[in-house]
């Protein structure tokens, strides 16, 4: 038999955006598959070159190390105040911040909100991993009632430690929010609508109509205390808490004159 | 507070004529801010520098700049830091409970180098204190604010015309040295109508290789200020403090008035130094001959200058609005060449001239018993 001489087909690669080097992320943890998403993204939207990326504190923090873009690094919680400032300056750049659950939802809520209250020009990423991945898996204001954290040692109890707070949904009532979402990476199919959620939030930004965020479950097998394989698993758990999908779409520009829709 | 400038001098018309215009305080300060060249204003309101803000309100979006009032004094700085991180020209401004709020952002831009202009028109602490003017935020400028071991530039005008020409400095200092810049006024600065010359300087711009513009066909850039391996960090805080050395030894400014034969010194800045200014008149008429020393520039202190003062056989007096701050970096200077005596109000009262004279004659007789104060 002659060996035909067809080349491999390429069936996957890494991003250019994403710098060829390992993570500093523990294994099977769900930054490195958002982070790849958001290359795929600003790779199809020819969107890198006037990037400017604003970096969370929290596990994420180095995310400059791996997508080739343009980053400040905001204290934590204030990347969407910084964004705004960058946005409104440089109204011709494409601003994202990448956010985790504690930066966002607990020590940046003031930010967040009034960012998507004024209907800021910029897209959120937001990872809710239900923990303070970073410093070594305290609770979060997004941590599931019973769930064991180490400042949350028998579980989170309401009446001692509150609630889960659904950021998102309480984004998506704001009419600065143009677009609010929220996906998983629990399995390709859901990593592959979450993907579509980023470019649409993305599109958002470059339709000039208004904020956009998309939430995406993603997990901590370390501060969870499973194997990366059990904390994919366990996102439908999760997901149970926080639903999947679209919470709103408007497609009307936010920014015009009463454009409430009744929100 | 309604201002009763008939308009602002516009850009046209800019050091041209010397004619003199009345002006308050915040309003001056914001108008030379646009006038040198500021791209963007972040803040919030808050007395006694409200007027500032509402200056900008009006003037920036005229001019097609950027105007946002924050949900907070963290949204406002942090607004600053993200527009300054790409290379925009950009004024902040606040009052001292807000200058709290503000010294987060402030320790992120000095490690990671962003050029940012800070108005703290001080009033009474601490807490809530009062709206009352007040120079107690000396250390919180000069020592304090974030964490962190850094310093950035701290001008102190003693007029709303010498404030006017500061903001242009403090802009050029920020750009030269990467650093945020504060113009420290009081509640007397801000608040008073002065006539001035509007001799506004425009800085020219600059091309900055670390700005954030997008990569566009060069290298990513990112602008941090962590560096997890402490050797990383040590590198970084020998370049820091390089530049800090840099600044101490190039940027100080002071203003001196009648020291020659002075055998007091009254040490005063801003609004407290024109208190000592009129003091120190007083005093001339008595017989008792004073001179007034001016730190211009908190940090870099001028602490060579005054020491060499010191050698020569004199005391000082040092006023403030404050319970007193200042005067420790005055001892430290002098290293006990000459006594330092201090006198001060607080809570948003002002010395007198009066309070200030009855100082000077009881130093005059303390040095001549030959006494320590
Ligand atoms: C002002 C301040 N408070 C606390 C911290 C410590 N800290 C670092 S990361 C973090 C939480 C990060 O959690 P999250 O945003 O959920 O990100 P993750 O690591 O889980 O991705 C905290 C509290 C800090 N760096 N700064
Ligand atoms: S601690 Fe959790 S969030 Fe952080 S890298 Fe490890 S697995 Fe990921
Ligand atoms: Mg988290």
């Amino acid at each position: 038999m002659t060996a035909v001489a067809t080349p491999p087909r390429v069936i996957a690669s890494r991003p250019e955006l994403l710098t060829d080097r390992s993570t500093h992320y523990c294994p099977g943890c769900g930054h490195g598959i958002i982070h790849r998403l958001l290359a795929e993204v600003l790779e199809e939207l020819e969107l890198a070159p006037r990037t400017i990326a604003v970096a969370p504190v929290g596990c994420a923090v180095f995310a400059y190390d791996y997508l080739q873009l343009d980053w400040v690094e905001a204290p934590h919680g204030r990347a969407p105040a910084v964004a705004t400032g960058i946005r409104r300056v440089r109204p011709d750049s494409f601003v994202l911040t990448y956010q985790g659950d504690g930066d966002l939802a607990a020590i940046g809520t003031a930010e967040i909100i009034h960012a998507a209250g004024r209907g800021e020009l910029i897209t959120a990423i937001f990872v809710n991993n239900g923990i303070y991945g970073m410093t070594g898996g305290q609770m979060a204001p997004t941590t599931l009632l019973g769930q064991h954290t180490t400042s949350t040692p028998t579980g989170r109890e309401a009446g001692a430690a509150g609630f889960p707070i659904p950021m998102t949904e309480m984004l998506a009532i704001l009419p600065g929010v143009t677009y609010a979402a929220r996906g998983s990476v629990s399995d390709p199919p859901h990593i592959g609508k979450t993907k579509a959620m980023i470019k649409r939030a993305c599109k958002a930004q470059l339709d000039g109509a208004g904020f956009a965020i998309v939430e995406i479950l993603s997990n901590c097998p370390v501060g969870w205390g499973m194997t990366a394989v059990e904390s994919m698993e366990h996102l439908s758990e999760v997901e149970k808490v926080y639903p999947l999908g679209v919470l709103v779409d408007r497609s009307a520009p936010a920014r015009q004159p009463a454009a409430a829709e009744g929100a | 507070m309604t201002a009763t400038v008939e308009r602002a001098p516009t850009e046209g018309a800019t050091g041209s004529k010397r004619s003199r215009i009345l002006m308050k305080g915040n309003e001056a300060i914001a108008e030379a801010a646009i006038q040198a060249g500021c791209d963007a204003y972040f803040g919030y309101p808050i007395t006694p520098q409200a007027e500032l803000l509402e200056w900008m309100a009006r003037r920036m979006p005229e001019l097609g700049r950027v105007f946002v009032q924050a949900e907070s004094e963290l949204g406002a700085i942090n607004m600053g830091l993200g527009a300054a991180a790409t290379g925009a020209r950009v004024l902040v401004s606040s009052s001292s409970p807000g200058m709290s709020l503000m010294a987060e952002a402030m320790s992120y831009m000095a490690g990671s180098q962003t050029p940012i202009v800070l108005v703290n028109v001080m009033r009474g602490g601490p807490g809530l204190g009062s709206i009352g003017p007040s120079q107690s935020d000396y250390f919180q400028a000069v020592k304090g604010h974030g964490h962190g071991d850094y310093k950035v530039p701290v001008l102190a005008p003693a007029s709303i015309g010498e404030a006017v020409e500061l903001v242009a400095t403090a802009f050029e200092l920020a750009e030269r040295y990467r650093t945020p810049v504060i113009l420290l006024a009081d509640g007397i600065l801000g608040q008073a109508m002065e006539p001035i010359e509007p001799q506004f300087r425009h800085p020219p711009r600059q091309e900055f290789d670390w700005a954030l513009t997008g990569a566009d066909g060069r290298p990513p850039r990112v602008l941090r200020s962590l560096h997890l391996l402490p050797e990383r960090l040590e590198e970084h805080n020998n370049v820091l403090q390089a530049k800090f050395r840099e600044i101490a030894r190039n940027e100080v400014r002071w203003a001196g008035e009648q020291l020659e034969d002075a055998d007091l010194a009254v040490v005063a800045y801003g609004t407290a130094a024109r208190i000592a200014h009129s003091a120190m008149r007083k005093a001339r008429q008595e017989g008792i001959r004073v001179g007034l020393f001016r730190p211009i520039t908190l940090w870099p202190f001028p602490e060579p200058q005054l020491r060499e003062l010191a050698s020569r056989p004199t005391a000082m007096l040092v006023v403030e609005l404050s319970a007193g701050q200042m005067v420790e970096d005055v001892r430290l200077a002098v290293e006990g060449r000459c006594p330092v005596a201090f006198h001060g109000r607080t809570g948003g009262m002002l010395p007198t001239p009066d309070e200030v004279l009855a100082e000077l004659r009881r130093l005059d007789a303390t040095v001549r018993a030959g006494g320590a104060t």
